[in-house]
């Protein structure tokens, strides 16, 4: 079968493109939904067990707390809390309420990626997302999923919000009053935080909310700018401690006037790695301090509780406890069982079982053999001894044989809901690794096939043979096909996880088995292709082949190695130095390529004249078409000047023979032009250096330069008037940058006068050097700031 | 070849060895506070003088391109001078290349030049005590087949195997090991000596493997 290049290069792009969809699709897990998606209406949420008529507790439980103020800082750290080095040196306050106030405090293990808005999901909905949600983190739509926030709306919770415009943007209309601020400006951290911080006092004397929720970026933000070791860490964790006591100490005078508990919550979103950033899955930024803080809690004298390791996840469930409202149903968390100690054990049962039945019906609803769960048998029986618990207890029956039985029944449930939580956990960080599998192997077949035909395949007019209509093949194939079929139906009826690829049907999967088995007839009758025309070039030399030449072989050893090293996670947000350095590499290859053609005439081939030919990019392919082969009478001869050479103008030998130093001065400034990666990042580049205010002159003179060497590459080709008209154009160009302040006119000096912004901007940064240094200063400082212009997005929502 | 040419090859390449290894551990009974890593520097500067002596010493003692012609002062002097000129005109050319590949311009311009030297007298040096400053026969040595005699086909592996040895070097840069040798040019230079004597020990050896083979235009 003749096939066209054009065809084949179709069919291969094609076929690699189903490949990568299946292993995509296997490699990102299917999430854990559960299929309920009625946001408005109510479930009426599970009954006690086996209570029948005689229990009045079929409704939701009531709330624990009437406000809850939740106060999120991001990157907070679980070290920046609880260690020696920070938290009991900054956080004073915190420390004590840790230690000896009615506080609950827990080391919140969040999951990847540790970015803020797949967190900020996570704690609100109680679910993982997954890593398909970073790359909407720059534009994050609304929350359409069941949530805290969307069921404390729809019990008519009045929820107020000051931060990180991400929570505006996922939970629109669900603010009775909010306050975004934008988190791109990742040099400040001080203002960002005023701006949270000077709604507080207003909002902690009014009455007329039920949910408060702060989100500072400041600590996030030194982190990014100068790492966990700088000083201003401390200063930004003691700003955090004071506002932590304002809003406790309005919290206890306010109970002292109802009496009802409210909560406070102090948690962090992620951690924050060595070098500051976050991301990963680090210890430092997957572990998080969350502290529940409530006069509900008790806590006796001499009672040193450690903080206990929790999944971030269990927030969720807590809260919705807490506010009286039904667990979000995509929830993998448990409930938070320290911070129902203080209630009946009627209650605690009731809390348990609600939270035992959420994570039951979502496992019901994603694993097909559920029943055979370890989690949900321990449900089965923590729920029948819970129902004999309630017979004991409605029977008035306070004996030491009820009180036993309500520890065990306690005891099971919490066994439960921790296997439940796990097993649901497990499930969303599984691969499916038979669609991977099926996927990659579509690819690599592709590829090799690729390699073993290029470079024929490739080129303009090459028609290709496939022979698939031979006898040996048809047998291969027909051989492939049924041993492939088999494995799939053997994968298939054994696997206990669920398999995307096996849940095609079987036409599909029928018709992606042959797809292999074709292709790899393919590959078997280019390889059989390949010897055969090699033992027939060993045995005739003359034979013109297209052979692989030294470039060639650095050029596939040099892609092999980048996609390698792709692989290697010491060269994380590095991989651009790989990319530097092979292409460095080649440059001085070819360059050897060149001088070695075109100064020694020995025994050369067409071959690497032509590969020399494509590799320059400023040779003008018409002259050497002439010369290609170079003299084969001569050899052994080092003649300086062959003829190839000879019949090229003066000039334009020296620009053939200039132009890989051309091209290396062109890569290494643009190299210089702009730092990135994690390690020189902080280098000073000659983008900076021709952005800042100082270098304007040099800047204006570049920009004009540039453009007249556009308007002289350009203009050999045009009329009169297309010449007229675009160096009009140009020139507006020039003077668009100048009319928005880029570059100057040439008769603009550099403008000396300052605005008023800039002139505030230096006083603030002065002062903040001051701050450095001595304590005082810090409260000068934030003074100051607050008189400046703040950012506006001030809004009020209905 | 017979095979004390070899012989002479390989003891004269031991010597090289030697002398590196002598630059490594005699400096410190001199210079206090003196490491490979700490002082770089004044290694680098240590080492290429030890390894130019060496080969100057070796090839005047050994002589393996015996050209009996023309011994005036005068020629010997302007032939001296020559090298000079050939020795710091391939440090700039080095030096220009690391700069090319990403060292910084202005910036550590003592390190790079140092290391430029360093390369040049592993493997400029060698080509002028053997082939004497005569472009015309380094071309024709680094070419396909153009050796003469076993130590220019030595020379040819060494020369290659140092700069496969700096190229190398150069990998381990980037990685966030946060170790004091992946300073620039530390890695590198320690790449291009291990690739000289990688080469040192190599060459009598592949020689030896290919003494058969190998046929000389001049036998």
């Amino acid at each position: 079968m003749r096939l066209g290049s054009g065809t084949f290069a179709a069919c291969c792009v094609v076929i690699q493109v189903l490949g990568v969809a299946l292993f995509l699709r296997g490699f990102f897990p299917a999430p854990i939904r559960s299929s309920s998606r009625t946001e408005h209406q109510a479930e009426p949420p599970a009954p006690e067990p086996s209570a029948g008529d005689r229990s009045n507790w079929t409704k939701l439980p009531p709330p624990l707390f009437r406000k809850v103020v939740i106060m999120l800082i991001d990157g907070l750290r679980d070290d920046f809390v609880f260690g020696c080095v920070w938290g009991v040196k900054f956080m004073p306050y915190t420390t004590y309420l840790v230690e000896k106030g009615a506080s609950h405090s827990f080391v919140a293990e969040a999951k990847l990626p540790t970015v803020t808005m797949p967190r900020i999901k996570a704690m609100m909905t109680g679910s993982l997302p997954g890593f398909i949600d970073v790359v909407r983190n720059l534009n994050s739509p609304a929350l359409v999923e069941d949530n805290v926030i969307t069921q404390a709306k729809a019990a008519g919770k009045r929820i107020i919000f000051y931060g990180d415009e991400t929570w505006v943007k996922l939970f629109p209309k669900h603010f009775v009053e909010y306050d975004g601020t934008t988190s791109f400006f990742v040099s400040d951290y001080t203002e960002v935080d005023n701006n949270v911080t000077r709604h507080l006092d207003k909002v902690l004397k009014r009455g007329d909310w039920d949910v408060l929720i702060l989100h500072y970026l400041g600590l996030d933000h030194i982190g990014h700018v100068s790492g966990p070791s700088s000083p201003l860490i401390g200063h930004k964790l003691r700003e955090m401690d004071s506002v932590l006591m304002k809003i406790h100490t309005s919290l206890l005078s306010e109970e002292r006037d109802t009496l009802v508990p409210n909560l406070l919550v102090l948690c962090g979103d992620h951690g924050m790695s060595e070098a500051g950033g976050h991301g990963a899955s680090s210890m430092e930024e997957l572990n998080t301090a969350l502290i529940l803080i409530s006069s509900a809690f008790e806590r006796k004298p001499g009672d040193i509780r450690r903080p206990k390791h929790v999944q971030q996840t269990d927030l969720a469930a807590t809260l919705a406890i807490g506010l009286g409202l039904p667990i979000p149903g995509n929830s993998v968390g448990s409930l938070l069982f320290p911070t129902v100690e203080g209630r009946p054990v009627r209650e605690q049962l009731r809390f348990l079982h609600l939270n035992a039945v959420q994570l039951s019906k979502l496992l019901q609803e994603n694993v097909p053999s559920y029943t055979k769960e370890p989690g949900f048998e321990q449900f089965k029986m923590s729920e029948r001894l819970h129902g004999n618990w309630i017979r004991l207890y409605l029977e008035e029956n306070n004996s030491e044989v009820l009180f036993n039985l309500g520890a065990k029944v306690r005891r099971q449930y919490l066994e439960a809901l921790r296997t439940l939580s796990l097993s649901l956990s497990r499930q969303v960080a599984q691969y499916d690794i038979y669609s991977m599998l099926v996927g990659t192997v579509m690819v690599l077949e592709v590829l090799v096939l690729l390699l073993l035909s290029m470079p024929q395949a490739l080129s303009n007019k090459a028609e290709l043979e496939v022979p698939l209509w031979s006898p040996v093949f048809s047998l291969l194939f027909y051989l492939v096909f049924l041993v492939l079929s088999a494995l799939h139906v053997i994968v298939c009826t054994s696997a206990e996880s669920s398999c995307y690829f096996c849940g095609l049907s079987w036409l599909t999967a029928g018709g992606v088995m042959a797809l292999i088995s074709a292709l790899l007839c393919a590959v078997v009758s280019a390889l059989a292709k390949v010897f055969a025309d090699g033992r027939l070039l060993r045995k005739n030399p003359a034979h013109p082949k297209a052979r692989w030449s030294e470039l060639d072989v650095l050029i596939l050893l040099g892609t092999l190695g980048h996609v390698l090293s792709l692989g290697a996670s010491s060269f994380i947000e590095e991989e651009h130095q790989t990319w530097y350095f092979l292409v460095n590499t080649l440059c001085l290859a070819l360059c050897h390529e060149l001088y070695k053609n075109c100064f020694l005439s020995d025994d050369c081939e067409p071959q690497p004249c032509s590969h020399v030919e494509q590799g320059l990019v400023s040779s003008e392919p018409a002259l050497w078409d002439r010369n290609i082969h170079c003299n084969v009478s001569k050899p052994h001869r080092v003649s300086k000047s062959p003829t190839s050479l000879d019949t090229l103008r003066g000039y334009e030998k020296w620009m053939v023979l200039a132009s890989p130093w051309v091209i290396l001065t062109c890569c290494r400034l643009l190299r210089s032009l702009n730092q990135t990666g994690v390690q020189w990042a902080h280098r000073p580049d000659l983008g900076h250096w021709l952005t800042s205010s100082d270098h304007k002159a040099e800047l204006s003179v570049l920009a004009a330069l540039s453009l007249f060497v556009i308007f002289v590459l350009v203009q050999r080709r045009c009329s009169l008037t297309s010449k007229v008209a675009m160096a009009l154009g140009l020139l507006g160009v020039y003077c668009y940058r100048a009319a928005i302040g880029n570059v100057l006119f040439p008769w603009q000096r550099d403008s000396k006068d300052i605005s008023k912004e800039r002139k505030a901007n230096v006083i603030s940064e002065k002062v903040k050097v001051l701050a450095e240094g001595c304590d005082q200063a810090v409260w000068v400082s934030r003074s100051h700031g607050a008189h400046l212009e703040a950012r506006p997005t001030n809004g009020r929502g209905s | 070849m017979k095979d004390t040419d070899i012989k002479r090859l390989l003891y004269t390449h031991l010597l090289c060895i030697f002398s590196i290894i002598l630059s490594i551990f005699i400096p410190s009974f001199f210079l206090e506070n003196f490491s490979i890593l700490e002082t770089h520097l004044t290694w680098l500067c240590i080492c290429s003088v030890f390894v130019t002596a060496v080969n100057l010493v070796l090839y005047l003692v050994v002589k393996p391109n015996a050209s009996s012609k023309r011994s005036s002062l005068s020629y010997k002097v302007v032939r001296f001078l020559k090298c000079c000129i050939y020795f710091l005109m391939s440090c700039f050319f080095f030096h220009v290349i690391f700069v090319l590949y990403g060292a910084p311009l202005i910036e550590l311009v003592l390190e790079t030049f140092l290391f430029a030297v360093t390369l040049s007298t592993f493997t400029t040096v060698p080509c002028l005590c053997l082939l004497g400053p005569n472009i015309k026969a380094w071309l024709r040595v680094f070419s396909r087949n153009g050796v003469t005699s076993i130590w220019e086909n030595s020379l040819q592996i060494t020369t290659i195997s140092s700069f496969i040895g700096t190229w190398l070097g150069a990998f381990p840069i980037p990685l966030d090991w946060e170790r004091p040798w992946q300073v620039w040019p530390i890695s590198c230079t320690l790449g291009a000596t291990f690739g000289y004597v990688a080469g040192l020990v190599i060459s009598p050896l592949w020689i030896y493997w290919n003494r058969k083979q190998l046929t000389y235009k001049n036998n």
